[in-house]
């Protein structure tokens, strides 16, 4: 039996892509925070996690049977959709960001992106385990 | 890795609050300055923010390693303080005779400058680096455990 790698960390690597570019979108919000006219963006994480988990794995991907199996962690190109914040109170200059919302989001968003890194790490940790025959 | 992308970003951030700092402070600093014409008074300088896109910029900067191409919606946006406007509030006249800049009626015109709307301006503006200080912190101890990842 071989041993994928990409199998053995399982979704945790692509929900630690699609929290580091929740971080970006987040970020950019909270960097606009005093712009005119500027639009809050998030993403569906639940929408964008399942985009992105059917996407490598479909039967679309190999045309033939010798094809390889392209995994999962290969192709968020098209990207988790950016959706529109709704504003709990909108404000004269057509901005929607709210920053305390933006921090909380932030903040959440955080400690979501430690939880997968520690469960990356404790995989690792596993497999290291398992090869060394601890 | 995105994760990188956030310090541009942050960074830009930075960079416009402080130069609306810098804006702040000489307003403040010439609140109370008097000039022998109205033209000539030092009248209120404000920046205007803009967002910058940096969607087109994907590919030749840092990050796209990662089989991350183009950006369509644009998720990566810094911000970049677009130009500074003089306000134009009128300016106040002030009968002051003795004044040596004093015109021919004896008037010298002050500042239009806010102090109260400086004040404002100038804790927004701090609160708001703040902000992008805290979201670079944060996203550099991220980066940090990343880095870290599988090395017990």
């Amino acid at each position: 039996m071989s041993l994928s790698l990409d199998k053995a960390f399982g979704t945790q690597e692509l929900a630690l892509r699609l929290r580091g570019e929740r971080s970006q979108m987040l970020a950019s919000n909270i960097a606009n925070a005093d712009t005119p006219n500027f639009k809050a963006k998030d993403m569906d994480f639940q929408a964008a996690m399942q985009a992105a988990e059917s996407r490598g794995t479909g039967p679309m991907q190999a045309t033939h049977e010798k094809h390889f199996n392209v995994s999962p962690g290969g192709g968020l190109d098209g990207d988790p959709q950016a959706l529109y914040r709704v504003p709990h109170g909108p404000a004269l200059d057509g901005n929607t960001v709210e920053s305390h919302v933006e921090q909380a989001k932030f903040a959440e968003n955080s400690v979501q992106y430690q939880a997968s890194l520690t469960f990356l790490g404790d995989r690792i940790t596993g497999l290291l385990g398992a090869i060394r025959g601890e | 890795m995105s994760l990188f992308k956030v310090f541009d970003v942050s960074g830009s951030g930075m960079n416009a609050q402080q130069t609306r700092l810098n804006t702040v402070a000489s307003n403040l600093a010439n609140a109370e300055t008097v000039a022998g014409s109205p033209e000539a008074a030092y009248r209120s300088r404000q920046p205007v923010f803009a967002s910058v896109l940096q969607a087109a910029q994907q590919g030749q900067g840092s990050g796209s390693v990662m089989g991350n191409p183009g950006q369509p919606d644009g998720t990566n946006v810094g911000v970049q303080v677009d130009e500074i406007v003089e306000s134009d509030a009128p300016v106040q006249p002030m009968y002051m005779p003795n004044h040596p800049e004093a015109d021919d009626e004896g008037y010298v015109y002050r500042s239009n400058v806010n102090s109260v709307e400086e004040m404002t301006n100038m804790i927004s503006a701090s609160r708001s680096y703040q902000n992008n200080v805290e979201v670079m912190n944060t996203s550099k101890e991220l980066l940090l455990q990343t880095l870290r990842l599988g090395q017990q």
